[in-house]
C-alpha cells in the first residue's frame, strides 16, 4: 500500500466536493469496506472501478445515506455530515442512479420521477399532479430524448425497455439539480446505442459544471468519460490514477494484476 | 380528445369493472324483486349496516397496498368497544369513553406495527396471534357479559355518529362516505399516499429514494386500530348494547371487499373507490339474495362466486400488463437480495 503507484487522494484533488475518510462497513462477518478513503473533486468525473464484491456499491450506499458506516467520516464541501440519511444526502445535492434503478415498477412515470421528493403545495403535502406530469414529459423529451409515440406521464414503468427505465432513473437524478450525480453500473443490460446515450449524458454532466461518480466493472465504458480512476478491491482502495497518466491498456493490465494479487504492483 | 378519453378509460378500467359488477348485481336484484329494490326502505337499511364493514375495509386498503395484512382488527374493534362501554358505564361521560376507546385502538395498531416493522414478525402470523389475544381480553374483562349503552341515547355524539339525519339518512353512512373521500385524497393526491404506493410496490427502491418505509408502515397499522375502534363504537351505539362478540363476522367480509375492489395482494396497487364499491356489493348481497326470493342457503355460495369472478377479471387484466414478467423478476430480485 506504500507503493509509489498509489498517490494520496488529497494530492489529486485540490478542492474536494466530497471527502470520505477511513470508511468501514461490515455485514455480519463479511467486511465490505475496510477503511476506504475516497475523494471527489468539483466538476470531476471519477470512475470507480473494481470487480464484483469489491465494495463499490456499499461505498455508494454509505455516501448516499442508504447504509450507515460503522466507522469513518463524510465531509461535504469541507463540512462534516454527521447525520447522513438518504434525505440529507439528496438535500445537499447528491442524486443517485442505482444499479437496479430504484424504480417502483407498478407506478407510472411521473410518480417514479418524483419518488421521495414529490412536488407538493407547500407543507400541506398534497401533490401537484398536473405540474408533476408536465415536468415529467418535458424532462423525458428534452433531457433523455424519449421519442416513443403515445408517451404520457401516466404510463406504467414496467412496460418500458431497459434503456427507457434507465432514462427515467437518470432524469430523476437530473431534475433536482444535483451537484454530484452517482451512476451505479449504468450501462448494465443496455444495448450499444443506449450505452452511448448514457456516456453522452455523463459528458453532459461535466459540461454543466457538476461532478459524477461512474461505477462499473466495465473499464471500456468508463475510460472514455472519466477524469480519474479509483480502483477498489475487497474493501480497500488499491490505486488511483489520472487519465492523463494511464492508457486504457495500462489500466486494464493494472486491474488484472489487482484481481490476482489484491494489491497493485 | 378521443385519445384522452380512451386513456382515462384505460387508466380506470379497474374501477370501471368493479362498478360494472355492482350495476349487474343491482339490476338482478331489481328484476327479481322490483317492489323492494325500487323503494327507499331497503337502501335505508343498507346505509345503516354497510358503513361498518365499509369503514373497516377502507382502513385495510392501505395495509394491503403495502403488501401486508391485518387480521386482528375485528378483535381490536371488540376490545375497544368494550373499553368504550365500560368507561361510559363507569363515568357516564360518553366523550371520555370515546377518546379512550380510540386511543386503545391506536395503541393496538401501534403494538402491531412495532412487532411487524421493528421486530420483523410477518404481519399475517402476528395479527392471527393478536386476533386471539384481543378477543380473549374482551372475554376476560367482560366475563362474557354485555353492557347496556341505552344511556348514550340523546347525547350529541350519539346523534353525530349513528343518528338519523333528517330522519332519513343514517349518520354512519355519511361517515363512511367522508372517510372514503379522505382516504382517496390521501392515497391519490397526498405525499403520504404516494409513499404507501412506493413502499408496497418496492420497499427497497422506496428506501433508497428516501421514503421512510418504517414510519409509513407504522402509521398505516395505527390507523387500522383507530378505524376499528371507531367502527366498534358505531356498531355498539347502533344497537345501544355492547356484545362481547362485537366485531366477529367482519373479518372475511371486510377483507373480501378490499380484494373484490381490485387492490392487489402483491401490493403497490389499489383503489379506495374499488374498496368502497366492493363493500357495498358484499353488504347488499345477503339481503338481496333473501329478498330476491332465493333460499338463504345460497348466500355463501353466491358470496364466493362474486369474489372468484371479480378476482378472475383482475387477474386477466393484470396479465395483459405483464404481471407474469413482474412476478418472475421480483422473485429473482428477492433471491438476489436474500443472498446479501
Amino acid at each position: 500500500m506504500k507503493d509509489n503507484a498509489v498517490i494520496s487522494p488529497t494530492t489529486l484533488v485540490t478542492t474536494p466536493l466530497v471527502k470520505m475518510v477511513n470508511i468501514h462497513k461490515s455485514y455480519g462477518a463479511v467486511t465490505a469496506l475496510n477503511g476506504v478513503d475516497f475523494v471527489i473533486g468539483r466538476n470531476e468525473i471519477v470512475g470507480l472501478i473494481g470487480d464484483n464484491g469489491a465494495g463499490k456499491s456499499t461505498l455508494i450506499k454509505v455516501l448516499t445515506g442508504v447504509e450507515k458506516q460503522d466507522e469513518g467520516k463524510i465531509y461535504w464541501k469541507g463540512k462534516e455530515e454527521e447525520k447522513h440519511t438518504v434525505e440529507n444526502s439528496r438535500n445537499i445535492g447528491i442524486e443517485t442512479v442505482f444499479q437496479d434503478r430504484a424504480l417502483a415498477e407498478k407506478q407510472n412515470i411521473w410518480r417514479n420521477l418524483f419518488m421521495g421528493r414529490e412536488l407538493t403545495y407547500g407543507r400541506t403535502g398534497f401533490i401537484k399532479i398536473g405540474q408533476s406530469q408536465k415536468e415529467a414529459i418535458k424532462l423525458l423529451k428534452n433531457m433523455i430524448g424519449f421519442t416513443q409515440s403515445g408517451l404520457t406521464a401516466n404510463l406504467g414503468v414496467r412496460g418500458l425497455s431497459g434503456g427507457e427505465k434507465q432514462g427515467i432513473a437518470i432524469s430523476r437524478a437530473l431534475y433536482f439539480d444535483a451537484q454530484l450525480i452517482i451512476l451505479d453500473e449504468p450501462t448494465n443490460n443496455l444495448s450499444l446505442s443506449e450505452t452511448n446515450k448514457v456516456l453522452d449524458f455523463v459528458r453532459g454532466v461535466k459540461d454543466h459544471g457538476k461532478s459524477c461518480i461512474f461505477i462499473t466493472h466495465s473499464i471500456y465504458h468508463v475510460y472514455s468519460v472519466a477524469d480519474r480512476f479509483v480502483v477498489l478491491d475487497r474493501g480497500n482502495t488499491v490505486g488511483e490514477f489520472l487519465k492523463k497518466d494511464v492508457s486504457l491498456d495500462g489500466l486494464v493490465g493494472k486491474l488484472e494484476y489487482v484481481a490476482k494479487h489484491g494489491v497493485l504492483a | 380528445m378521443l385519445e384522452k378519453i380512451k386513456q382515462k378509460i384505460n387508466e380506470s378500467k379497474l374501477q370501471l369493472s368493479i362498478f360494472g359488477v355492482l350495476v349487474i348485481v343491482f339490476v338482478i336484484f331489481i328484476i327479481k324483486n322490483p317492489q323492494t329494490f325500487l323503494s327507499y326502505r331497503i337502501y335505508y337499511a343498507f346505509m345503516s349496516t354497510i358503513p361498518f364493514s365499509a369503514i373497516l375495509a377502507l382502513s385495510l386498503t392501505p395495509v394491503v397496498i403495502l403488501g401486508e395484512i391485518d387480521l386482528s382488527f375485528p378483535s381490536v374493534m371488540g376490545f375497544s368497544a368494550w373499553v368504550f362501554a365500560f368507561v361510559f358505564n363507569q363515568t357516564n361521560n360518553i366523550y371520555l369513553a370515546f377518546v379512550i376507546c380510540l386511543a386503545v385502538g391506536m395503541f393496538a395498531g401501534f403494538i402491531n406495527s412495532v412487532l411487524i416493522v421493528r421486530v420483523g414478525i410477518p404481519s399475517l402470523i402476528l395479527t392471527i396471534g393478536m386476533m386471539f389475544m384481543w378477543r380473549g381480553l374482551v372475554y376476560i374483562a367482560s366475563a362474557g357479559q354485555g353492557l347496556s349503552l341505552v344511556g348514550t341515547k340523546g347525547t350529541i355524539l350519539y346523534k353525530a355518529l349513528v343518528g338519523r339525519i333528517g330522519g332519513q339518512v343514517p349518520a354512519q353512512a355519511i361517515w363512511a362516505v367522508v372517510i372514503a373521500i379522505v382516504f382517496a385524497l390521501i392515497l391519490n393526491r397526498h405525499r403520504f399516499g404516494a409513499h404507501i404506493l412506493y413502499t408496497g410496490d418496492d420497499a427497497v427502491s422506496a428506501k433508497m429514494m428516501g421514503v421512510n418505509v418504517a414510519k409509513v408502515k407504522t402509521i398505516v397499522f395505527m390507523q387500522v386500530g383507530v378505524c376499528a375502534a371507531f367502527v366498534g363504537v358505531l356498531a355498539s351505539l347502533e344497537v345501544l348494547y355492547l356484545w362481547a362478540s362485537t366485531g366477529e363476522g367482519y373479518l372475511m367480509k371486510s377483507l373480501a371487499s378490499v380484494f373484490i375492489g381490485g387492490t392487489s395482494v402483491f401490493g403497490g396497487m389499489g383503489t379506495i373507490f374499488g374498496t368502497f364499491v366492493g363493500a357495498i356489493i358484499m353488504g347488499s348481497l345477503e339481503a338481496g339474495i333473501v329478498v330476491g326470493g332465493i333460499s338463504g342457503f345460497w348466500t355463501q355460495f353466491i358470496f364466493g362466486l362474486v369474489i372468484v369472478i371479480s378476482l378472475t377479471i383482475y387477474a386477466y387484466m393484470n396479465k395483459r400488463i405483464n404481471l407474469g414478467r413482474k412476478l418472475i423478476s421480483s422473485i429473482k430480485s428477492l433471491f438476489g437480495r436474500a443472498k446479501k
